[in-house]
């Protein structure tokens, strides 16, 4: 075998790839052609949420399979889908304060305090922090905490008190952007501006302009500092 | 992390970095941009294109890839289908299940429409997830449409389609407005004002963001709408065909589940295409920042009914790319990082262009760098400039990357880079499909009931789009698509269905002498990173 391969365990069968490749990539040198647990490959999308341990290793490890160079005797299980609770709600009517959150994901006030969804974040994110700033209707701290999540799911997959932390977030981020935020005047001006009208000669008289006039306009507009 | 000669030039960077980060670089010229990209970019490379020979843009040319899928064979080919009991039967059909699939399928429904959403992989599985750096909007006391619709009328290179382009920019303060009543979080001063900035080509600081998650907080958003308003929506089924009633207009769609290979048949009185890109068909063999489904699906059904394509020979080459390492190569470091102030350098610490040229000409520009000027970084699997990261906290003080770009931060940290203390290198990759299928002002194509929003759409943007007019687009016309499109379901009896238009697509090809074993849409891509066992295949 090369010196540069290693030796990696997907669901338990051995393969040897290049120690280069990406969990991902690994999989698919082994052959696999990904249609779950493989969505936006950049750490964006959560897909491809992974658990893995390595030989003689207690500590069970989670990383995004498209982030992760793959290592030496790793054990990889692929979690391409997570039960998550996705409660329905009405983003017009919800109420602004704990009590949304006491009525779709109740859940939340049974944490122990156990902090495994921490631990588990593939994003490094203090989960069990902003669950805590959820359960007490700080939506605007929760936001903030979670800004970051993926949805991978994987906190929910080790919490022993059934919460769907990303859900949560999600919807503490809703509120926090819809109702919390402050308003802002100069959107709601332009809005009312385009309504009225107001733009619409400038824009037909540009529309009807020759190309070569609007090269005249484009090369020499000034450019905001 | 970084080795040898990496290290060296690092050290030139680091020595120019003060008076580089006071320094401004001149722009170009009109004509300066047009040699440069006449001579560097990848769509003037004449033989990397074929000239179609069937079909409505017949003598019309589109890249090698592309033509190869849309001149291929169908999946239902040899397949007998019953298509009058439909297994579902709705009024619109979305094909995809992105930002302006999603954004359509919400405006549809609250118009009253019976909707149903297909999406070969997840609801939220698109390059939509992906865009980091912002939304357009001219919202701004000091902006306006008219100066919004000049820079990119002028950054597409005076090719957009008047009607659209007005629609873009008209309609942009109201989808800003619209995202934000449904909750997404954009980046705001205390009193309300928008933190906005440049982006290459821009005359006015019009980038809205969410950090550097814009197109992930939006998609998360619109993903949560669809799934409060309970649309049906079926995942990891593709559409594989479309579906034409005895009138010739578009009627349905073959559907695939992706796991188990079923068909299925869904009927519907109008259809909106909402694929995305085609950033996974790798031309010119460049690595892509797009999602793993970028595989222009949406054209080959659109063609092969009959739908004409704009522009499908120009793509966007995101000038910053990630170089190294090797694990992230051709990953997207969004254009946030020059608005906030980093610059590109070159080998010998020089910075060697503007950093917020359109994204044709700094990709050009790159690869003149790396090529006939010989100043570029060897990676150790080609070449790369540096972006000078560090100049970021120089100009806007220590913990603006941590507050402004942290899926950048995090992104090389995992692989040892701290990007506030050390540049990274860049390279250009695929990044968007410019062109598309041709529509009108109201979203539809020139086959009847035959709707596209998004990515698929050409002729928005011209021959080049400016950052942040594509999250800007997907919500424009995926709700002026699903607006539209459920209107004229209200007024629309569909006939008997059938799928003559493959039939007959395939005697073209036959009388064209195209002979070729491939089908398409082309679904996936496969990887195998050069193992030798499927190589071979």
């Amino acid at each position: 075998m090369n010196d540069n391969f290693v030796s990696i365990y997907l669901f338990g069968k051995k393969y040897d790839v290049p120690g280069n490749l990406t969990v991902m990539g690994a999989m698919e040198y082994a052959g696999y052609q990904l249609k779950r647990g493989c969505g936006c490959r950049n750490g964006f999308c959560g897909a491809c949420a992974t658990i893995y341990r390595v030989k003689g290793d207690r500590e069970l490890k989670v990383c995004l399979a498209c982030q992760t160079k793959v290592e030496n005797d790793m054990y990889i299980a692929t979690l391409p889908f997570f039960p998550l609770i996705k409660e329905v709600y009405d983003i017009n009517k919800v109420p602004v304060n704990e009590q949304v959150m006491m009525q779709l994901y109740p859940e939340i006030y049974a944490c122990v305090g156990c902090n495994a969804c921490t631990k588990a974040c593939t994003q490094g994110l203090n989960v069990m922090q902003y669950i805590a700033y959820a359960q007490r209707g700080d939506f605007e701290k929760c936001a903030e905490e979670s800004f970051d999540c993926v949805m991978c799911g994987v906190c929910s997959s080790r919490c022993p008190a059934g919460i769907s932390h990303p859900q949560v977030a999600l919807l503490a981020r809703r509120i926090n952007g819809k109702y919390l935020a402050p308003a802002c005047g100069h959107l709601e001006d332009r809005v009312k501006e385009i309504e009225n009208g107001t733009f619409e000669d400038l824009l037909q008289d540009l529309m009807g302009k020759p190309v070569s006039e609007l090269k005249e306009l484009y090369n020499n507009r000034e450019i905001e500092k | 992390m970084y080795q040898n000669e990496m290290l060296r030039s690092m050290e030139k960077v680091a020595a120019n970095r003060a008076a580089n980060t006071d320094f401004e670089p001149r722009r170009m010229t009109a004509d300066e941009k047009e040699t440069l990209l006449a001579t560097y970019h990848p769509d003037y490379k004449a033989e990397e294109f074929r000239v179609l020979t069937v079909g409505p843009n017949k003598g019309g040319k589109v890249p090698t890839e592309l033509s190869a899928l849309l001149q291929a064979h169908s999946r239902v080919k040899d397949v007998s289908l019953d298509l009058s009991h439909p297994d579902y039967d709705v009024d619109v059909l979305v094909i995809g299940g992105g930002g302006a699939g999603a954004a359509a399928a919400i405006e549809a429904n609250e118009a009253g429409a019976n909707v149903l959403v297909v999406t070969k992989l997840r609801m939220g599985d698109a390059n939509t997830m992906m865009a980091e750096g912002g939304i357009q909007a001219a919202d701004k006391p000091n902006d306006s449409p008219a100066i919004h619709y000049v820079d990119a009328f002028g950054g597409g290179h005076y090719a957009a389609i008047p009607e659209l382009l007005y629609k873009l920019v008209n309609d942009a303060p109201g989808a800003i407005k619209w995202l934000s009543d449904l909750g997404v979080e954009f980046d705001k001063a205390p009193d309300g004002t928008m933190v906005t900035t440049h982006g290459g080509g821009t005359s006015r600081k019009r980038m809205h963001a969410a950090k550097d998650y814009s197109g992930a907080e939006i998609m998360r958003t619109l993903r949560d709408e669809v799934l409060n308003r309970q649309i049906p929506m079926v995942d990891f089924t593709a559409a594989i065909e479309l579906i034409k009633d005895e009138n010739g207009r578009a009627a349905g769609a073959v559907l695939m589940n992706m796991e188990t290979d079923e068909l299925t048949v869904a009927r519907a009185k109008t259809v909106i295409i909402a694929t995305g890109g085609a950033g996974r068909l790798h031309y010119q063999g460049f690595p892509t920042s797009n999602h793993y489904g970028a595989t222009a699906d949406g054209l080959v059904l659109g063609y092969r009914a009959g739908a004409e394509l704009l522009y499908a020979d120009t793509l966007q080459y995101h000038p910053t790319g990630a170089a190294y390492p090797e694990q992230i190569f051709g990953a997207l470091v969004t254009e946030k990082v020059r608005s906030l102030g980093a610059k590109l350098v070159n080998a010998e610490g020089e910075v060697f262009m503007h950093p917020l040229e359109t994204r044709d000409v700094s990709a050009a520009s790159i690869i003149r760098e790396c090529s006939d000027r010989g100043k570029g970084v060897d990676t150790g699997s080609g070449k790369g400039v540096w972006l000078d990261t560090p100049m970021i906290e120089l100009k806007g003080g220590e913990g603006t990357i941590e507050k402004r770009i942290p899926a950048m931060l995090r992104m090389f940290m995992k692989y040892g880079i701290d990007i506030r203390k050390e540049p990274i290198l860049v390279y250009p990759t695929l990044h968007y499909q410019n062109g598309g299928l041709r529509i009108r002002a109201d979203g539809q194509t020139n086959v009847e009931n035959l709707y596209v929003a998004g990515e698929a759409v050409g002729g928005i943007h011209g021959r080049n789009r400016l950052m942040g007019n594509s999250l800007l687009d997907i919500i424009v016309f995926g709700r002026s698509a699903g607006k539209n499109a459920a209107a004229k379901a209200k007024e629309t009896t569909v006939g008997a269905l059938n799928l003559d238009h493959v039939a007959a697509f395939e005697k073209e090809l036959a009388a064209a002498g195209i002979e070729t074993d491939l089908v398409s849409p082309k679904l996936l891509p496969t990887y195998t990173h050069g193992n030798p066992k499927f190589e071979a295949k």
